[in-house]
């Protein structure tokens, strides 16, 4: 058994709103000094065999076709220790 | 015998009886469509309609994009079977990859449902033919996600081959370039994020009007049908 963590994040040059947003909420709680904020998705992957390098390469493969959409973002995939 | 013309319902599309209503006003013959249903029965078009398909989990479009009834879509649309997506059946097209781009997260964040002025920027599509080039229409948006975006490559390729079909001219979202509606190299494929099927009928299309301009995207692939099988 192991996990695989997938992180997904608009790229850099797409404008996020929803981070914006947060990021413009957040002056208003007290917490000052932030210059920006952006909002990903964090997919945890249980695998029923090891994490080898095939089983995170079908990891990238299901990153790349469903988890993110690549026109607009881009993934990162790690071994959770 | 009229064309016929499928209309996919997928679990939480909204809009699908509206555009089946819009086709029969049209003269066309209507064809409800399942999801999990590969056959398309024989439909001469397809309309994917606006909704929530799947409660837009994951992506807006991006489960819906891989149910039975889409491989039959994309393999059609390839081959040139006429689609139309409107709203949520325009996300799904870019997420299937038949058009290029994306729809995200409305700048402002809000969802916005208003009736919106547009102007038809190409009539050279089998869903727009019946509109003339430059003619300014009315009819209503209502989106969270419908801010058009792509690379400033694929931009300039839509505009250099005339593929952007509809501009807003009171850009509600923040979409790239004004984009309302694009399609593909082909013109088989367009999607459209403001919903035509909503602007059918005096009743109940936008207020004070016009209230029917919704009507030639119909309209349109019917003559295109009716030609192509005479």
């Amino acid at each position: 058994m192991a996990r695989v963590v997938v992180d997904v994040m608009l790229k850099p040059e797409i404008l996020d709103p929803q981070g914006q947003a947060v990021q413009r909420a957040l002056p208003r709680l007290g917490f000052d000094g932030v210059v920006d904020v952006r909002q990903g998705k964090r997919f945890e992957v249980e695998l029923d065999g090891p994490a080898d390098e095939a089983a995170l390469a079908r990891v990238r493969e299901m990153a790349e076709k469903l988890l993110a959409n690549t026109v607009i973002e881009e993934f990162d995939v790690r071994v959770e220790a | 015998m009229a064309p016929a013309i499928g209309v996919v319902t997928f679990p939480g599309s909204q809009d699908d009886q509206d555009a089946l209503r819009a086709v029969r006003l049209s003269g066309a013959s209507a064809v409800p469509l399942w999801h999990r249903d590969p056959d398309l029965h024989g439909v001469d078009a397809v309309v994917l309609p606006g909704g929530f398909s799947y409660g837009d989990y994951l992506r807006a479009g991006a489960i819906a994009r891989f149910s039975p009834v889409m491989e039959s879509v994309i393999a059609g649309a390839r081959d040139g079977l006429p689609v139309l997506g409107i709203c949520n059946g325009f996300q799904v097209l870019c997420e299937s990859h038949l058009l290029p781009g994306a729809l995200i997260r409305n700048g402002g964040m809000l969802f916005v449902n208003r009736d919106e002025r547009l102007r038809v920027e190409s009539a050279s599509t089998v869903w727009t033919a019946d509109y003339a080039p430059g003619q300014e229409i009315v009819i209503p948006i209502k989106n969270g996600e419908g801010r058009y975006t792509a690379d400033e490559r694929t931009l300039d390729a839509l505009e250099a081959e005339g593929r952007v079909i509809a501009r807003y001219l009171d850009n509600p979202n923040g979409s790239a370039r004004d984009i309302a509606g694009i399609a593909n190299a082909e013109g088989n494929v367009v999607g459209l994020m403001p919903h035509p099927e909503h602007a059918v009928e005096e009743l109940t299309g936008p207020y004070p009007g016009p209230a029917t301009d919704g009507l030639p995207f119909f309209t349109s692939i019917l003559k295109h049908l009716v030609s192509v099988s005479a």
